[in-house]
């Protein structure tokens, strides 16, 4: 009888430390799913530096190629922008580069035939190295790009030296033209430009909109009025982009072409009024909670004392939501530097410096989608793009964080 | 004549009722004190003298109110100017993110006051008026919200002031104070009789009966007794009013 | 008096002209919402057709029909929510049912906070990297599926984690003073009273990830491909990488307009209706407990 008793314990016993058992067990499955977040950004974080950090270990030159001058020439060194001037012949005399008074000449494999026969080459062009060699110890002004299987044992020349590429440089130099040959151009300057230029119009556009919307829907409109239009704005934001880019390219693009009489109509602002169209939705939602956060209290005390519902609103309501709105603005701003399809839709993806909001610029998402998928995998230009994503995923970490600190000041406040 | 006149009020939230046919007067330059249980429609009631219901959506009244004889409600009442002249004093303490100077200055800026020097003056001596100079003369320029709550409750009867109504509402003034701090204000209000005519809600019948002239006792949106205070605390014509005061519910 | 009338003329004469001007701005919002919905909608319907929908792309994609883009945006679909839904659901549950206030909670919030602000190409960049080339999943849907999972994660987990907050703290109560565990609280009794709200979430983001272009690019999409994939492993076409591909570089743009407008009106039609039918659950439901 003791004994079935005490086997009765024993079994509950059991089956209590079971179900505690997979309790724990459900517990370590939801903390692991909870940190998968925090695991993504991190490996984000891991793999964007560690593919973009490749390109500032390279040269910018392609691997396996080589450039070349005569033994006797003083230049020792040149700067990737100098190369490609000289390449452009926008640079013709070795003087402009601190040199002797001596005219370039450009060398590229496919001009041997300039100088020499296809019999001299050789049937297989086994003499191909040997008459480099001579080629480049012969002419005291030449610069020569090859490839360094062309090189030959003995060469007479002087290979130039190329600086690898610095964070510096990539983030001053003025020209980003990665598959330039013989040397890539990776200054992200105009892709910074760019991209600040397309978000800034945008937000200046948006910003009164929607902070007028807001207002409207926040202070003014009728319970009945808001539950209807505020569906409607939010449906805005769940337009896809490449939606938003497509009416932009159709309606849009033509419209800035004709209204300005320009040759494209895919400009900046083409850019900055679809973000702003897409930034809205945002800036209204944010900012209109917090402005129904303004306690009641606060604006029928301004009511009460004859002030009227306009005055409440700007000297009382706003003042009051200023944080909330700051954080709608800014992440505005992020959505906006962040977009891609719909900006490379729209903005004719020129990569200058631009200096109006009339001309094709190219953005920092829009070049990485752009150019992406023509990089060869762990190429230079593949990294440089990685690189350029890690500057994408710091600008927009930062304003993260701003609005959390925004907001968070906000918050105090209501305390 | 009377200072405020209603007739036959009647105010509905949506569908529902809240205050049956209220007809009261009051004089000027009396304190008349609006008492009930929660709910009863008092706080309402008080909120149609200076139109803060029109906020409300999907609200409606019938009936007149009258203040120095003209329709608060009527079609040539300018809102603003009927609040300007009718000061409001809430519940809690409500002193807006401002500066203690900026928070009185606040309704005279709204009404078009631009003169510093009219300005100052007149910030000064509503703060003189609430006896609240001494205690913040050197701070003027701080955030209202360092001042204790009893403190801002006169800070916020001094906003009221300084635009100079003639009628003050006061909603549950002392609710959310501290026994000396309401005594600070009960005084305050015996002294501000002389020239303003006040209305006051209140819960507290040592209240009503301490600073009030007359008393109203409202019971489920209806006004059911209306009187001397002296008369309605002593000896009370209804019997649901005597049930009230002497505490047998509410 | 005449000052003060003066005055408050000039008061409500402000206030006029700014109010106008506000509710002007945000019907004008709307408006822009009906433009550009009314435009695909007028210009995309011609297009629309059961060939349209049912038949691969031909000549140059110019004509035939789009229907393995709508198979791959599918296929894109279920593979990231397969993947994201339970994680996200989970997740949320540990931050609002199990974990108490605090550090860890702080930082969780902290990172869904940040991954939800990363620009979706810097997805398209890590699903390349990751899934792609490290994984060696090659471009294929569960590359391209585990990018988008990741981007809607911070999504799910939020509108779960606001799912769970309404749900009454007497009803947890009551079911752990009966001596239920934590878990079958959990999974007994509050998650089915979330979960219609839950399933909002999960609709939001189906319609998300069915618009997303950029993280798809480099991980999964093909510009031309006129086979149904047959395995998670293959490439897809999907509709929003389809539009982008059709109206700025197909072979013949502009005879290919019509077949971009009803691509954009298909796309369109998934959102709107993720939007209302989302909306509508909240609504109802929303409704059947507040009668409770």
């Amino acid at each position: 009888m003791s004994s079935v008793v005490l086997l009765k314990i024993k079994h509950t016993d059991l089956k209590t430390n079971f179900k505690q058992i997979k309790e724990k067990i459900i517990e370590f499955i939801l903390m692991l799913s909870s940190a998968a977040t925090s695991i993504t950004v991190v490996l984000i974080v891991f793999f964007l530096f560690i593919e973009g950090a490749g390109v500032f270990s390279k040269k910018p030159i392609d691997k396996g190629f080589l450039l070349a001058v005569n033994d006797s020439n003083s230049v020792k060194k040149l700067e990737p922008s100098q190369i490609k001037d000289i390449f452009d012949q926008k640079i013709t005399n070795w003087k402009e580069l601190g040199g002797k008074d001596q005219a370039i000449v450009l060398f590229r494999t496919g001009d041997i035939t300039d100088y020499y026969t296809e019999e001299e080459l050789g049937p297989n062009f086994e003499y191909f190295p040997d008459k480099i060699n001579e080629l480049i110890a012969k002419t005291p002004g030449i610069i020569a790009f090859f490839s360094d299987k062309y090189k030959s044992k003995d060469f007479k020349g002087r290979e130039l030296e190329l600086d690898k590429i610095s964070v510096f440089k990539f983030l001053s130099d003025e020209e980003w033209f990665p598959t330039a040959e013989p040397v890539a151009q990776m200054g992200v300057k105009p892709l910074i430009y760019g991209t600040l230029l397309v978000s800034f119009g945008a937000i200046v556009l948006a910003l009164p909109i929607g902070l007028f919307a807001a207002i409207y829907l926040s202070e003014i409109a009728k319970k009945r009025t808001r539950n209807f239009l505020k569906p409607l704005i939010e449906l805005l934001a769940g337009i896809p982009s490449v939606v938003y880019g497509f009416f932009g390219l159709v309606i849009i693009v033509p419209l800035i072409q004709s209204v300005f009489n320009l040759p494209v109509g895919e400009t900046a602002l083409a850019g900055s009024v679809v973000l702003a169209i897409m930034a809205l939705p945002t800036i209204i939602t944010i900012s209109e909670d917090a402005m129904r956060n303004t306690p009641r209290a606060m604006k029928e005390a301004s009511l009460a004392l004859g002030a009227s519902h306009w005055q409440t609103i700007y000297k009382v309501v706003i003042p009051y939501s200023a944080s909330g709105i700051t954080a709608g603005a800014i992440l505005g701003i992020g959505r906006a530097i962040g977009e891609t399809m719909a900006v490379l839709m729209v903005t004719g993806n020129a990569a200058v410096i631009p200096h109006t909001f009339l001309a094709p610029v190219r953005t920092i998402p829009a070049t990485i989608a752009a150019e992406l998928g023509e990089a060869a995998n762990g190429g230079l230009h593949y990294e440089a793009l990685f690189a350029l994503g890690c500057i994408l995923f710091v600008i927009t970490f930062g304003i993260n964080m701003l609005v959390e600190m925004v907001t968070n000041k906000q918050s105090h406040k209501k305390h | 004549m009377h200072k405020i006149e209603s007739q036959n009020v009647n105010f509905y939230y949506g569908e529902n009722q809240a205050l049956h046919d209220i007809s009261l007067s009051m004089k000027e330059n009396t304190v008349t004190a609006l008492i009930g249980p929660s709910g009863c429609g008092k706080s309402t009631y008080l909120r149609l003298l200076n139109r803060m219901n029109d906020l409300i959506d999907d609200t409606k009244m019938t009936g007149n109110i009258l203040i120095d004889g003209t329709d608060i409600y009527g079609n040539s009442t300018n809102v603003d100017n009927l609040r300007k002249n009718v000061g409001m004093v809430f519940q809690k303490p409500n002193p807006f993110p401002k500066t203690i100077f900026e928070n009185v200055a606040y309704g005279l800026r709204v009404n078009g006051i631009t003169d510093k020097n009219e300005i100052e003056e007149r910030v000064v001596t509503t703060i003189e008026q609430v006896a609240l100079w001494g205690e913040v003369k050197d701070k003027l320029k701080k955030s209202a919200f360092e001042l204790s709550g009893g403190q801002q409750q006169r800070l916020c009867i001094a906003r009221a002031l300084a635009i100079k109504p003639s009628i003050l509402l006061m909603d549950e003034p002392t609710s959310a104070l501290d026994p000396i701090s309401t005594s600070k204000i009960e005084e305050l209000i015996y002294e501000l009789k002389n020239k303003y005519t006040i209305v006051i809600v209140t819960h507290n019948m040592q209240q009503a009966g301490r600073v009030s002239d007359n008393t109203a006792f409202f019971y489920m949106g209806n006004l059911i007794e209306y009187d001397k205070t002296k008369s309605i605390f002593t000896k009370p014509a209804k019997k649901q009013t005597e049930d009230y005061i002497t505490g047998r519910f509410g | 008096m005449n000052v003060e009338n003066r005055l408050a003329n000039k008061k409500r004469r402000s206030q006029k002209i700014a109010f106008g001007i506000f509710s002007f701005t945000s019907y004008s919002v709307v408006a822009l919402l009906f433009v550009i919905l009314a435009f695909i909608v007028v210009k995309g319907i011609g297009a629309i057709s059961w060939e349209f929908i049912s038949e691969m792309p031909k000549n140059g994609m110019t004509e035939g029909g789009i229907f393995p883009a709508i198979v791959g945006t599918l296929c894109l679909v279920l593979a990231s929510m397969i993947f994201a839904f339970p994680i996200g659901v989970l997740a949320a549950i540990y931050l609002n049912e199990y974990v108490k206030a605090g550090w860890p909670k702080k930082i969780i919030k902290q990172m869904t906070n940040n991954l939800a602000g990363v620009p979706s190409i810097v997805f398209g960049l890590f699903g390349m990297s990751l899934f792609v080339n490290k994984l060696g999943f090659g471009d294929s849907i569960l590359a391209g599926g585990l990018t988008l999972g990741l981007l809607v994660l911070p999504v799910i987990i939020r509108t779960t984690e606001e799912a769970l907050k309404s749900v009454d703290d007497t009803f947890r109560q009551a079911s752990l003073a009966l001596g239920a565990s934590k878990w079958e609280t959990t999974s007994k009794i509050v998650f089915p009273i979330a979960f219609p709200n839950i399933i909002t979430g999960l609709i939001l983001s189906i319609g998300r990830v069915s618009g997303e272009t950029a993280p798809i690019l480099f991980t999964v999409a093909a510009y031309f491909l006129p086979k149904l994939p047959t395995s998670i492993f293959d490439q897809a076409m999907a509709l929003p990488y389809h539009l982008y591909v059709i109206s700025t570089s197909g072979t013949n743009i502009e005879a290919s307009r019509s077949m971009a407008y009803g691509t954009a009106l298909i796309l369109i039609i998934i959102v709107l209706i993720s939007n209302l039918l989302a909306n509508g659950l909240r609504k109802y439901y929303g409704k059947k407990v507040k009668m409770n």
